[in-house]
């Protein structure tokens, strides 16, 4: 009976939600202890470059749940339930934070708001050109993403400007990988991740694979 | 009376943090290590770590007046990639690799072609002390006291012969002793160069040590090359081939990302890398950025090597 079941919806609305929540807040509330200890001349474990740990940190972590938010729309169709969608929205805008928090670390404590030079990296850093563009496309999808603005934009529209995080996400691989130096392994396998999470959602894959 | 005659590379005495503030600031640092500690660092306690000798060495002319680096920092914040790729994986890995006995193959356009064991190439009664400004292409920097011989009292003892334009330099490659070899991050070994007159130049220094000890393998041990004036990937570590040739080397970055990074790779706050603006560099240490000096401050020393040429051009 689904009704009692512990994966309930409403279950999910008043536990599940929370403790996602929770878990998500976790990088970011170790983080602001991180930095805390190293203001007071401690060893938080942000290491012997605290802006470069940080800067990495907080972009590993967007890119996780950019690509967790990603994953819950195949997840749902995967297991015949909508009862994932029921997080989307907050781990969408998980992603969103942490990519906040991220700008915050490289505009803030690496280059202490020194807005010349930060233009000049834009302008001039391919890869900070990308990234830059990549938070451009996510800035309206968060703003867009109460139950009002669904309503005044009307669903459809909405939809398709939601569709603006898959670039979004391409992006913010691509600028992961220009990162890196030499060939590295690691921004390819989150490259993988979402190519394959990209490609659950073409038709005739979905099609061929049985999902709805 | 001993007067310290100031180095041109010398900071102005003002600009250095007072000794006591400093060494007030390193024991705060060690205390939060001791009790962050084993969370932080506890696979560099767990590994049957070498056992650093020292080294008695002469003082020289190369000195600053620039706080040092820390130890701890300059031991465990390193670029090695041959034992994995993030800044702590050098400290945590490099136990493995084996320094004692050590052999560099001297080979190309040289009177004595051989392989030499290293305390037949590197005068150890010899040792200099020298303070240098290590600055990496990632915009960040450290002071460090190396020790070491001048590259050109080695060369001398293998007698470049007339044609010799260039120096290239191999790290060793062993799967068995390096982690980081299995994956293609750069195509193994680690190939490095100089033209024939920077390597002579008094500056290129063959570092056996570093704060009075050996040098530790995540340093580089047991010998690496440092050149103060250049990015620090130049500086290549742990080195097992010496090779004078008449052909400038392609090296391994250079392999890697042409566009990126070039034979040369002087330190120039003029010319940007793609990845990084070069102007400004942070101190280890320190929270902001300060300002990157051409040839990393050395240019009374070295622009002369590069008389007439386009630095852009030849990054």
């Amino acid at each position: 009976m689904p009704t009692t079941s512990v994966l309930s919806t409403s279950n999910l609305k008043k536990f599940g939600k929370p403790i996602v929540f929770l878990a998500l807040a976790l990088p970011a509330i170790w983080l602001v202890w991180a930095w805390w200890q190293t203001f007071l001349g401690l060893d938080g474990g942000l290491g012997f470059n605290p802006q470069e740990t940080s800067n990495r940190f907080t972009g590993d972590w967007a890119l996780r749940i950019l690509l967790l938010s990603l994953a819950l729309t195949p997840f749902a169709a995967v297991t015949k339930s909508p009862k994932p969608i029921l997080f989307r929205r907050m781990i969408g805008l998980f992603a969103f934070f942490y990519v906040a928090l991220h700008i915050t670390s490289y505009v803030w404590l690496d280059m202490l708001f020194n807005w010349q030079e930060l233009w000049a990296d834009v302008l001039k850093r391919i890869y900070i050109t990308v990234g830059f563009a990549a938070t451009l496309i996510l800035m309206p999808l968060a703003i867009t993403s109460t139950n009002g603005m669904i309503k005044r934009l009307g669903a459809k529209r909405w939809k398709t400007l939601h569709k603006g995080v898959y670039a979004a996400s391409v992006l913010a691989i691509v600028h992961f990988i220009m990162m890196r130096k030499g060939f590295q392994i690691e921004p390819l396998v989150y490259a993988a991740i979402l190519a394959s999470l990209l490609v659950l959602r073409v038709p005739t894959v979905r099609k061929a694979a049985g999902l709805r | 009376m001993l007067i310290k005659k100031p180095n041109s590379w010398d900071e102005k005495e003002n600009a250095v943090t007072d000794r006591s503030v400093y060494l007030n600031r390193r024991t705060l640092m060690v205390g939060g290590a001791a009790l962050a500690g084993a969370a932080v660092i506890p696979n560099v306690f767990a590994n049957p770590e070498r056992a650093l000798e020292p080294l008695a060495a002469k003082p020289t002319h190369y000195t600053t007046v620039e706080s040092l680096t820390p130890e701890e920092a300059v031991t465990g914040y390193n670029n090695f990639y041959e034992f994995g790729t993030s800044k702590s994986d050098p400290a945590r890995n490099a136990w493995q690799l084996q320094p004692k006995p050590w052999s560099i193959q001297v080979d190309g356009m040289v009177d004595k072609p051989a392989t030499y064991g290293l305390e037949d190439l590197i005068d150890f009664n010899a040792l200099e002390e020298r303070i240098y400004r290590l600055r990496c292409v990632e915009a960040w920097s450290m002071v460090i006291p190396w020790i070491g011989v001048p590259l050109a009292s080695v060369l001398k003892k293998v007698g470049p012969t007339s044609g010799a334009k260039y120096v290239r330099f191999e790290t060793l490659a062993d799967r068995d002793q390096m982690p980081g070899i299995r994956w293609p991050v750069l195509d193994w070994p680690y190939v490095e160069g100089l033209r024939l007159d920077e390597a002579m130049n008094d500056l290129a220094l063959l570092a056996v040590g570093l704060y009075g000890k050996e040098i530790p393998n995540q340093n580089g041990a047991p010998v690496r090359l440092v050149v103060p004036w250049k990015y620090g990937f130049k500086s290549i570590k742990s080195i097992v081939r010496i090779s004078l040739t008449d052909e400038q080397p392609l090296t391994s970055w250079q392999k890697s990302a042409p566009r990126e990074y070039g034979f040369y790779s002087n330190v120039n706050p003029e010319v940007d890398h793609p990845r990084w603006s070069q102007s400004r560099e942070r101190r280890i240490g320190e929270f902001g950025r300060r300002e990157t000096a051409m040839f990393n401050g050395y240019g009374d020393a070295v622009a002369g090597l590069y008389a007439g040429m386009d630095l852009a051009k030849n990054y």
